[in-house]
């Protein structure tokens, strides 16, 4: 049996054919209106085309200016830094802060300061930062365990938070305690290591100008998986000293335990500068995989450099020192 | 002509199972940010799984009774060797890439690189004497040949253990409940019965030659 043609229907109801070749047009021009739109309320995250594609979510961060520290190397995608990642407070599988850090709230966030320092107390995140200018810089990754990435950062010079303290001259360290809460860091309830995660610089090394305290990438808030919504980040060492989550700054005069090195001493030192001349006990630092976004079994093997390429603006800290015994 | 053995058939498409899913990951593009890694790390589970299950069919075979298992052992050890040597190929050409220099280095320097590899390459021997001709014509020395089989899943599961980040994290779980399996295996292998036998048979010869020692009680 067949269906009479719908009477309600009439020829001049059917969308011309042009237009109707040209709806892609007009549902992009929509979209982008509505991005623009949701940019300009400049809230939360929209679950735009970028998110389909893997691209940067979450809220955009206003105010940002181009650092000095750019690299022409290509960038890691958002999608291989916010999904592999070692935050052991979310697990210890690279996957697993990814998903375990979903409902992680990072708003309202209080910063302890304590120790020798004039400006000690509480803070809330928003006075830390307010007087400073957030900046992107883009810095090379590495890891440990042997990959890289390049990262376009967005955060203050740890050395204006540091001036601003006004450590005395006693303050011969500077100590990061990350937040510990196994309420709220799944992770946590398990010792894979001795919590909270510590870790520390030597006032010079804290004060030099390539050491970032992030509150972003790619322009956009912190995810929590990366550290929200402040962490380190020390690009001439490796990643662990990058400390997460940080609720804690101290000023002190001895040289604090870090919790790596206090898990295995031999593996992992207080310094832990990115050295392929220094390998760890089980494996080469002589060369690094970058992950570079994009899929490939391609190799791409790069080597690694001496404090992570560096050296000309970090070398001098350490003149003198026996970096074999101080890795 | 030779008759279609289903339960070989079967056990064949279980052991290409894996292997599949690693091949269909890569076509997928699933494999997450450092795809060579997570290859490397696949590749390598497997062969030491099914070498562990190829060590298990003699002991499953004398607990069971079930003697027609013995006809999968070689398969399973042929496949872990296949496995064994993707995960080597995929070090070697996608991971190391082009630094040939550090291969060498890393054999001979990384104490993980070199018991992996000499695990590999003791298996190399064992996978070409697999035939059932090589089987005659080695004959006795077959198989002392192939209980080379437990030294190299002693060096697989050190590989494994050595590779894993150190701390307290689940990861260092995994080689030790491989190594667990492993030392089981190993303790089934031991021929308590002959041990005991032999024994037995010594304490009766010795109770024998000093005889009056034994009956005296005041001793």
């Amino acid at each position: 049996m067949r269906k009479p043609p719908n009477p309600s229907l009439s020829e001049n109801l059917v969308t011309p054919e042009p237009a109707w070749l040209r709806r892609r047009e007009f549902l992009g021009a929509a979209a982008a209106a509505l991005a623009t739109a949701a940019g300009a309320g400049c809230a939360q995250a929209t679950p735009d085309a970028a998110a389909d594609a893997g691209g940067p979510t979450g809220r955009v961060l206003a105010g940002v200016r181009k650092g000095a520290h750019g690299s022409d190397e290509p960038l890691t995608s958002w999608r291989d830094i916010t999904t592999y990642n070692n935050y052991y407070e979310f697990g210890t599988g690279k996957d697993d802060p990814a998903r375990a850090a979903i409902g992680f709230q990072a708003e309202p966030w209080t910063v302890t300061v304590a120790g020798h320092a004039e400006l000690t107390g509480r803070y809330a995140l928003e006075d830390l930062l307010k007087p400073h200018a957030l900046e992107e810089r883009i810095y090379r990754m590495r890891c440990v365990e042997a990959w890289s990435m390049v990262i376009p950062w967005v955060g203050i010079p740890l050395r204006d938070l540091i001036a601003r303290l006004k450590p005395t001259s006693r303050a011969k360290y500077v100590a990061f305690t990350t937040l510990h809460a196994p309420e709220r860091m799944p992770g946590q309830r398990y010792p894979a290591l001795d919590w909270p995660y510590r870790e520390g610089l030597r006032i010079d090394e804290a004060t030099h100008p390539l050491a970032l305290l992030a509150v972003g990438l790619y322009g956009r808030a912190l995810p929590n998986q990366n550290g929200a919504p402040l962490r380190l980040v020390v690009p001439w060492k490796y990643g662990y000293k990058g400390i997460k989550g940080i609720v804690r700054i101290e000023f002190t005069e001895r040289q604090p335990d870090t919790s790596w090195n206090q898990a295995a001493p031999d593996e992992y030192g207080f310094y832990s500068n990115v050295n392929p001349d220094v390998s760890h006990p089980r494996w080469s630092q002589a060369t690094e995989r970058r992950i570079s976004g994009g899929f490939s079994l391609a190799p791409s093997r790069v080597p690694t450099l001496p404090f992570n390429g560096y050296a000309d603006q970090v070398a001098s800290l350490y003149a003198g020192m026996d970096l074999r015994t101080n890795h | 002509m030779p008759r279609v053995h289903a339960g070989k058939l079967l056990a064949h498409a279980a052991c290409a199972t894996p292997m599949l899913l690693i091949v269909h990951a890569i076509w997928r593009q699933s494999l997450g940010p450092d795809p060579v890694a997570q290859l490397e790390h696949e590749l390598g589970r497997w062969a030491l799984r099914l070498l562990l299950a190829a060590l298990a069919v003699t002991p499953l075979r004398r607990l069971s009774g079930i003697h027609a298992l013995l006809q999968y052992r070689r398969m399973l050890g042929l496949w872990a060797f296949a496995y064994a040597s993707a995960h080597l190929a995929v070090y070697l050409g996608l991971d190391l890439g082009g630094y040939w220099a550090q291969v060498f280095g890393e054999i001979a320097k990384r104490p993980y690189i070199t018991v992996g590899f000499l695990a590999w390459l003791l298996l190399v021997p064992l996978a070409a004497t697999s035939t059932r001709a090589a089987m005659r014509r080695l004959g006795r020395r077959w198989g002392q040949l192939h209980r080379m089989v437990y030294a190299i899943g002693v060096l697989a599961v050190l590989h494994f253990v050595w590779v894993v980040k150190s701390g307290k994290n689940l990861a260092r779980l995994e080689p030790l409940v491989y190594g667990a399996l492993l030392a089981l295996l190993l303790l089934a292998r031991v021929p308590w019965r002959r041990i005991a036998a032999a024994a037995g048979e010594r304490i009766a010869r010795l109770s024998g030659s000093r005889g009056t020692a034994v009956r005296d009680p005041m001793q």
